[in-house]
């Protein structure tokens, strides 16, 4: 006789451990404190998220030009929407946009370029960024060479001036902190001393102090009529200081390969620039991943602070357009666009070294 | 690195440097030209005085005071670079050169007109201190005060010279002081205090900021003495001079009743004030080094004072400042401008 085996046909697991409801039980009411827990954030979350949508999204109003095209009882985006090109590029003549375009277009294109690790040409593309669009950005911008009009500084502003600001500080600070690091490190007095005065100096004052330096100091100390460009002022000081923290940083990621990695590549002959560059910065470099963008973001953020010497950052020209006699009154709708503009840069690059760290990643990571 | 032959040379270079400073450059009027714009300071950001408007351009009353001084200087009042400054910055900027007017709602006291090396050209507002009040409260000046709370701005000379007014009329009063201008409006607005005070010029951007404006009304009364004026660097007289009587061109045209929109009619009036002022009898910009027409330009392009004070702060504006003391003389006001003759 056969038998006939058939097989059980598999059954699903039990209804309480899967799905939704499996997964509320065990995470958010999983015994009596939990619950209540659970019960009371709810309550909060509906407490809070409730009426910001209400502001920003059901009360608020989108269209129009001016005030009285606000209702006032939501947000009033009309305010932004008015406002966008000068929360872009600050006081920058209108006709003149399509210059401060190709420039914002250039710029994300190369980011983006460096930034894709399939595309091609990474070496070329690098020095095309850092040597050749510098100067293209600056005629662009600044103007004054192929019957391009002058736009001076001042009138500089907005998204613009910060980006502008923030990338010539972390372009600038990152070579000058690498060399002032491995000048800490070094054996030689004089280039140790000069490293660690510089460091300490730059890091022992903030850098409100720096930029009211620069802006109120600095002027009396020149000879009258010699005036350096305000906004130049401003981006010396910044990669100064941010060279500093940056050299500090790199200090730190220095110190954890071991000195047996230096002393082999020594023992095969190598110049201290081939075990700087070969052994020891691409060891080291990779675990400051971290640190550095903590400083670029911090940099990003600090970059703000510019107000106070009178040039319209993003925070700047928001706050200005605050002061417009036709548009009292709508300070929270101008702060809610100035820090999503920030987070969002903030979050990329906090996104993207996160990616970079596990690209790099080859064995470190715990 | 720094050796000390470096460090010798660097302190010469810091002499040199030093010993430029004396070289006060004399000739702004010929600086202006040949830059072809007027390097004005104005202040970052404060309603009615100098702001950007939705275009990008400066508008205010601060502002006009830049416009008028091209006007007359170049010709154009839109030859202008505006460069805003923070309270702290203004001076420094006006004494290294950066900035040729500072045209920045700046208090003339004496400190500031004797030891900053800076001279003030006029009166272009007569700010002060005021109180804002809620209508309900029925009240109607000043005096009937006694006991209110008083919601300040704090870390300003506000605070003390309330304190001295209500010590002078012997009232009492409590302060309730906050961080910023906003949070003194919420704290008005919430019922935390009677009374509302800053500075005129400010008390009425601060009404436009509440839900419902006409619920507040400012009180007659000013209690201290800020008079808001120009000011440029000393020893160069024949532009304190241009930037004075810019604002006087203003002032005369208010006075005659010469209009941006009516002054190419007024060019033929019959009477030698209009005339002279136009500069259609005798050439009154002469002694300064400009046309004839520099008071033309001014009205032509920027408007008399009148003008620009009810566009910018004045009923045509949001913050509808009454002209109260800003008025001419001959209609009970402060402002007035000596001949021009």
């Amino acid at each position: 006789m056969i038998h006939n085996r058939t097989m059980i046909d598999p059954r699903p697991a039990p209804r309480n451990t899967l799905g939704p409801v499996a997964w509320l039980r065990t995470h958010l009411f999983n015994g009596p404190i939990n619950t209540l827990f659970t019960l009371i954030g709810l309550y909060v979350l509906y407490l809070l998220v409730v009426p910001t949508v209400q502001w920003a999204f059901i009360d608020a109003d989108w269209v129009g030009t001016t005030r009285d095209d606000c209702s006032r009882e939501g947000a009033c985006w009309v305010f932004i929407n008015a406002r966008f090109t000068q929360f872009i590029y600050g006081l920058y003549p209108r006709s003149e946009i399509w210059r401060a375009n190709i420039v914002f277009a250039g710029f994300f294109t190369l980011i983006a370029w460096l930034a894709i690790p399939r595309l091609p040409f990474k070496r070329w593309v690098a020095a095309f960024a850092l040597l050749v669009f510098p100067v293209i950005a600056f005629v662009l911008l600044y103007g004054g060479y192929f019957d391009l009009p002058r736009v001076p500084t001042h009138r500089w502003g907005g998204l613009m001036l910060t980006l502008l600001l923030a990338t010539v500080g972390m372009v600038g600070a990152l070579p000058i902190g690498i060399v002032l690091a491995l000048g800490r490190r070094s054996n030689m007095p004089i280039v140790k001393s000069f490293s660690v005065v510089f460091i300490e100096f730059w890091r022992g004052v903030p850098l409100i102090t720096v930029l009211f330096m620069a802006s109120v100091m600095l002027p009396l100390f020149l000879p009258t009529g010699i005036t350096v460009d305000r906004l130049v002022r401003a981006l010396i000081g910044i990669t100064l200081f941010q060279s500093a923290y940056m050299a500090e940083v790199i200090r730190g990621g220095l110190q954890a390969i071991p000195k047996g990695q230096e002393e082999a590549a020594a023992a095969l002959g190598m110049t201290y620039w081939k075990r700087m560059g070969l052994i020891v910065m691409p060891q080291a470099l990779k675990m400051m991943i971290p640190g550095i963008v903590n400083t670029f973001i911090s940099l990003f953020k600090d970059t703000t602070l510019v107000m106070i010497i009178g040039l319209f950052d993003l925070l700047g020209i928001v706050q200005a357009a605050l002061s417009d006699s036709r548009w009292l009154g709508f300070s929270l709708e101008g702060y809610v666009f100035a820090a999503f503009m920030f987070w969002i840069f903030c979050f990329s690059m906090s996104r993207y070294s996160q990616y970079l760290e596990r690209r790099l990643n080859t064995g470190h990571k715990r | 690195m720094l050796n000390k032959k470096h460090v010798v040379l660097l302190a010469s270079a810091g002499a040199i440097t030093l010993s430029g400073m004396a070289n006060v450059q004399a000739d702004t009027l010929e600086e202006t030209r040949s830059r072809g714009a007027v390097q004005c300071g104005v202040s970052d950001g404060l309603p009615g005085f100098s702001a950007p408007d939705d275009s990008g351009e400066w508008q205010g009353l601060d502002v006009d005071v830049c416009r008028a001084v091209a006007a007359a200087v170049l010709g154009d009042a839109n030859a202008v670079n505006y460069v805003s400054l923070n309270a702290v910055e203004r001076f420094t900027a006006l004494q290294s050169g950066e900035i040729d007017v500072l045209s920045r709602n700046t208090t003339w006291t004496t400190t500031r007109d004797t030891t900053l090396g800076l001279n003030f050209t006029g009166v272009t507002f007569y700010d002060g201190i005021g109180f804002m009040i809620n209508r309900d409260l029925g009240i109607s000046g000043a005096d009937e005060l006694d006991g209110a709370a008083i919601c300040i701005q704090s870390g300003t000379t506000t605070e003390l010279n309330v304190a001295d007014y209500f010590r002078a009329n012997d009232m009492a009063f409590d302060p309730i002081v906050f961080d910023t201008s906003e949070q003194t409006v919420g704290g008005f607005q919430a019922g935390r205090c009677d009374v509302l005070t800053s500075d005129t010029s400010q008390l009425a951007a601060l009404r436009i900021q509440l839900d419902d404006p006409d619920s507040a009304m400012i009180l007659p009364e000013i209690i201290s003495k800020e008079p808001l004026g120009p000011v440029v660097r000393q020893g160069d007289d024949n532009w304190l001079n241009i930037v004075k009587w810019s604002l006087f061109a203003m002032l005369n045209a208010e006075e005659y009743g010469i209009t941006s929109e009516n002054v190419d009619d007024m060019m033929d009036s019959e009477n030698p004030d209009v005339a002279r002022i136009l500069g259609q009898d005798g050439n009154y910009g002469e002694g300064m080094g400009l046309e004839a027409d520099w008071a033309y330009n001014i009205v032509s392009q920027v408007g008399n004072y009148g003008e620009s004070f009810e566009r910018n702060v004045g009923m045509d504006s949001p913050l509808q400042i009454e002209r109260g003391v800003n008025a001419l003389w001959n209609q009970g006001g402060f402002h007035y401008a000596p001949p021009i003759r």
